[in-house]
């Protein structure tokens, strides 16, 4: 973005990584030049290097991540790495713990954002290409089309129809279990509404809390608002409530909350107060059998119990509509509309959607499933292989709440009453009638 | 029951007799001494565990491994030595500022009666009462559009710079010192200024000559407060700092609350960190800190 | 350029109120300055802002786009937040239990530590610190402990007495349970104030007291309280705006939500964060100013009497 960086003082692992760039395609050319045959005498192996990258591009890229964690931030670290090697093109990464990065993503986009910057799929991201925060990537998607299903391609797109998004990967949501809970206590995978509630019923007799459930951050229990929605009402209906289309104190939406009263005697006490780290502990412990969450809940387990631990897809309560649809939000990139390196973003954006790159990154964060068709499904872990199975196998995918509607509603409206809810549960109309009123505040109507 | 003499004000501590009410009274505040420090010791405590050995035993156990892992990852894992650097550059060319401007503001108030006196009191103090969120959107809207050159920002707007979070700590915390300030200077005799006009010295010759030199104890108890604030300040940096390695240090604690993984040792010890520059400060310069507060706090 | 010298008596030869002034040019611009560009820079950070927060919240504005783009819509936004935002009157009533709590917890029980310190026993300057060190943390700090505290199972008061209270996420306990870290921090800091107050107290005076025999609260109450009617005013108005301004702990612990919603969290998860309803949000923050205004005035009106009597 500039270069009259301060100096940083401390570690490499510092989120500026210019030198480290330097380092490293200094020492790659070297070694070229020396399969090259050439005298390797430090200047003249320096020189050509430098005109070999001078041949191709050899500029720079920005890139805002909120991947602030260590293993998705080495992850794409190699990635980089890789890109750099491949094209010459450096990538400068400004990176932001990951709540702040969204938080701030309003002021973040319209102030001097970085070229490229990671992103989710949905809603959130129209929003923001209405808006003209984004640049449209048709010619990127020319060459990325046949590499990607039509349900990737559709989410990658504005409501407009042009491109906007590169997915890299998704993970669904779905009912986590321990195979050797289930195994020691003869509990069979729950189909339907009514064999999950005897399976709760069983669970609790045998001292477990059937289904683990946290709800300190707010967000995570809107899974389970995700899936009874689209379980009871079917696809469609989901995601035209999320747009604002339908009534929040209509029959349908009372019959989630309903359904949803049945099942909490047997969650989590104390949802309020855990985090789903917490919950994800009460599954590890074998204190709680089930719980509703993405699949990056397998960040918690590590080796025999990483192993040990499974999902199935929630059960069906509508016939009409079965297991047919999943939460499974796509993360990925866009491209900001004050990009100033828009050549080199649109190419670190067509090598980021390339199976390549997603093979590199799935290496180190391997919690997630691949976009691209291609990816390598050889190399991916039982974990990854069921979710790939269970995403291709969902005729609907939804991308959660929070991605699926307008942020302000998600926010301030939605968290807060299913906070409510949990507190309240037998006052439904009441909370339905809120939640209405405030809906038509923010959507208009 | 006790007679006081003038002298026994100005001795330091000195030991009294033991009576049942003095036991009592040291009995309270030692218990309520240990039951301050336990949070900030179980924080302590808990920065010196491995995660391994308290997510196998709980938080509550006895430790069966100290060690300093949690520092050395916190060290470069929030890459606390940039992020106090960070710090350092907005909050100590912040604290000068507040002072001049403080200073001077004071000074005029408290040596001249110019009809505005009280109302440009109002004014500033009144700045530094209000909450932040007040203020938060228009700031960053103009912040945005504020251009400034390279070789003041490098983003070349007011946002995202250094200069802009100085700007805004010194708008926001003058007010308070220009408060004590001018309680203080009113305490200086007028004839050391009288003396000085008369002898033809100018206004910036009697503030810069006369008024500063004799305001050090105010300044040093006031950049103790303020070093504190500013260095503590968490809202300000949030917002409007979008570069993640230009963030002050309390904003990194937040970088290791992971997406999916939180390691409460890790933060401990990092809290740890952000926290001893503040401790070190007040407790190294504690008297002045003290005596400086009596300036602003009373009136003749 | 020319000096001026006020005549020291009027044209009627009555005194000429006020101080005799010998202003050069020079002089006026050195006072210009001193006055000028501290008034530009607080004026334009904090005052302007102020006023364009209440112009911004009689608009529909989402942030984006310029504020051009913003919608004039009278008080829509108030009749809002006053009728169908769940949040808003909890909030009031949050705020209104803080202050409550600081003014008859947390700022008493600084006073009396004040005053146990202020005795001159050994080791006081020791459990001034003690006292002290919650205010030298960041409220980043203090968050996180109040997690690492309360926490249902991995918390430290769970741990000890073995109970499994949800004490952050039950909304009927979790704001005590932070007012309890809150006042932890408060009483260190009213402690510290009124600390100072009372080092300079006239010691003659309290000796007065002593000598007629009456008793420490008596004295205390008739003689020592009154003479610290400046610094009382301070605490008063330090302890309303510290009720006011309450927002990091709480943000911390769980974003303001559940039970712990305040006013000025309310304001920052409408205009910080993606939810970017700026009129929205303003509109709240303007309740916010109006309730801070009353007392900043009440500080500011005494600060006025005490100046015109000094």
């Amino acid at each position: 973005m500039s270069d009259a960086r301060p100096p940083s003082p401390g570690s490499a692992e510092a989120s500026h990584t210019r030198l480290t760039r330097r380092r490293l395609i200094v020492t790659g050319a070297a070694g070229a030049a020396a399969a090259y045959g050439l005298s390797a005498g430090g200047a003249s192996a320096r020189d050509l290097s430098s005109s070999l990258f001078r041949s191709t591009a050899a500029g720079t890229v920005t890139f805002g991540s909120n991947a602030s964690d260590p293993v998705p931030k080495k992850a794409y670290a190699n990635v980089f790495k890789a890109f750099a090697a491949k094209t010459g093109t450096k990538v400068d990464v400004n990176t932001v713990d990951h709540n702040t990065f969204q938080e701030q993503i309003n002021t973040y986009l319209q102030g001097q954002p970085q070229d490229v910057f990671t992103w989710f799929a949905g809603y959130r991201l129209q929003f923001f290409a209405q808006k003209g925060l984004l640049t449209p990537i048709d010619d990127v998607w020319a060459t990325l089309k046949p590499q990607f299903a039509p349900a990737f391609q559709n989410a990658s797109k504005g409501a407009d129809g042009k491109f906007y998004f590169v997915p890299i990967y998704a993970y669904p949501w779905a009912v986590h279990y321990r195979k050797s809970v289930f195994k020691a206590k003869g509990y069979t995978i729950p189909k339907t509404w009514d064999q999950l509630i005897a399976l709760c019923k069983k669970m609790k007799a045998d001292g477990l809390t059937p289904i683990a459930f946290t709800d300190k951050d707010g967000w995570p229990a809107m899974g389970t608002f995700d899936i009874l929605n689209m379980r009871i009402n079917g696809y469609d209906f989901h995601i035209r409530l999320m747009a604002g289309k339908e009534r929040w104190d209509g029959p349908q939406v009372k019959k989630v909350f309903n359904t949803w009263r049945e099942i909490l005697p047997y969650t989590s006490d104390g949802a309020l107060g855990l985090t789903w780290q917490e919950g994800a502990q009460q599954l590890l412990n074998k204190e709680a059998g089930m719980y509703m969450l993405g699949t990056f809940v397998g960040q918690q387990f590590t080796g025999a119990d990483a192993k040990d631990l499974d999902f199935f897809a929630y059960p069906a309560i509508n016939p009409k509509w079965g297991q047919d649809s999943v939460d499974a939000p796509i993360d990925g990139f866009a491209m900001t509309k004050k990009a100033k390196n828009t050549k080199e973003a649109k190419q670190l954006l067509t090598y980021l959607g390339s199976a390549a790159a997603e093979n590199i990154y799935l290496k180190s964060d391997p919690n997630n499933v691949g976009a691209n068709k291609g990816v390598d499904k050889s190399k991916y872990n039982a974990t990854q292989k069921k979710s790939a199975a269970l995403i291709a196998s969902s005729k609907h995918i939804a991308q959660f709440l929070d991605r699926d509607t307008r942020p302000d509603f998600a926010s301030t409206v939605m968290i807060p009453a299913i906070q409510q809810f949990l507190n309240k549960p037998n006052d439904v109309n009441g909370l339905v009638s809120s939640i209405q009123k405030q809906k038509k505040a923010i959507f208009g109507s | 029951m006790t007679t006081l003499t003038a002298a026994e004000d100005t001795r330091p501590v000195r030991k009294r007799p033991l009576s049942p009410s003095r036991i009592v009274l040291h009995a309270f505040l030692i218990i309520t001494a240990l039951l301050w420090l336990a949070p900030v010791a179980w924080a302590v405590f808990t920065s010196f565990r491995p995660y391994a050995d308290t997510a196998k035993n709980g938080y509550v156990s006895f430790p069966h491994s100290l060690s300093l892992v949690n520092y050395r990852t916190a060290w470069s894992q929030a890459d606390i030595p940039l992020h106090f650097w960070n710090s350092m550059i907005i909050t100590l060319p912040a604290i000068v500022l507040i002072l001049l401007f403080a200073a001077s503001v004071a000074y005029v108030v408290s040596r001249f009666s110019f009809w505005f006196n009280v109302p440009l009191l109002i004014f500033f103090m009144a700045a530094n009462l209000l909450p932040q969120q007040v203020i938060i959107t228009p700031v960053y809207e103009m912040y945005l559009r504020i251009h400034l050159p390279t070789w003041l920002s490098e983003s070349g707007l007011a946002y995202d710079s250094f200069i802009g979070l100085i700007a805004i700590n010194v708008a926001f915390q003058t007010g308070f010192c220009t408060f004590v300030l001018s309680n203080y200077m009113k305490t200086l005799p007028k004839s050391l200024t009288e003396a000085a006009r008369v002898d033809g010295a100018s206004v910036t010759r009697q503030f810069f000559g006369i008024i500063m030199p004799l305001c050090k104890p105010a300044f040093a108890a006031l950049a103790v407060l303020e070093f504190t604030w500013i260095y503590n300040d968490f809202f300000w940096a949030v917002v409007l700092m979008s570069s993640g390695d230009k963030r002050p240090i309390t904003s990194s604690l937040t970088s290791l609350s992971g997406q999916y993984f939180t390691d409460n040792n890790l933060i401990a010890a990092a809290s740890v960190l952000v926290a001893l520059p503040t401790i070190m400060v007040f407790a190294l310069l504690q008297r002045q800190f003290i005596s400086g507060l009596t300036l602003g706090a009373t009136k003749e | 350029m020319a000096t001026h010298v006020a005549p020291s008596v009027e044209a009627d030869g009555t005194p000429r109120k006020g101080r005799a002034v010998r202003l050069s040019g020079r002089d006026r611009i050195a006072l210009a300055l001193m006055v000028g560009l501290p008034l530009i820079v607080v004026g334009g950070l904090i005052w302007f802002p102020t006023f364009a927060s209440i112009a911004l919240s009689f608009t529909s504005w989402d942030g984006i786009g310029g504020i051009t783009t913003a919608k004039w819509i009278g008080t829509e936004n108030y009749q809002q937040v006053a009728t169908i935002y769940p949040g808003f009157w909890p909030a009031v009533r949050h705020n209104l239990i803080w202050l409550g709590y600081l003014t008859l917890v947390a700022t008493p029980f600084g006073l009396f530590l004040a005053y146990q310190l202020d005795k001159e026993i050994r080791g006081s300057r020791f459990y001034q610190s003690v006292f002290f060190l919650p205010v030298v943390l960041s409220f980043a700090i203090i968050g996180f402990i109040v997690q690492l505290v309360y926490s249902p199972t991995q918390g430290l008061v769970n741990g000890i007495f073995g109970s499994n209270t949800d004490w952050l996420g039950d909304p009927s306990i979790n704001l005590w349970a932070v007012l309890v870290l809150v006042g932890w921090r408060h009483a260190g800091y009213i402690m510290i104030l009124y600390l100072a107050g009372l080092k300079a107290i006239d010691p003659a005076l309290r000796e007065a007291a002593a000598i007629d025999g009456a008793g420490e609260w008596h004295s205390f109450r008739t003689v020592v309280f009154p003479a610290l009617r400046p610094i009382n005013i301070v605490i008063v108005v330090v302890t309303v705006i510290e009720a006011l301004r309450a927002f990091d702990i709480v943000y911390l612990v769980n974003k303001g939500r559940n039970g712990l919603e305040l006013l000025s969290i309310l304001v920052t998860n409408n205009i910080i964060g993606e939810a970017s309803r700026i009129g929205y949000g303003s509109a709240i923050a303007v309740i916010l100013i109006a309730v801070s205004i009353i007392p900043i005035i009440v500080f500011v009106w005494n600060s006025f009497q005490e100046s015109e009597q000094a």
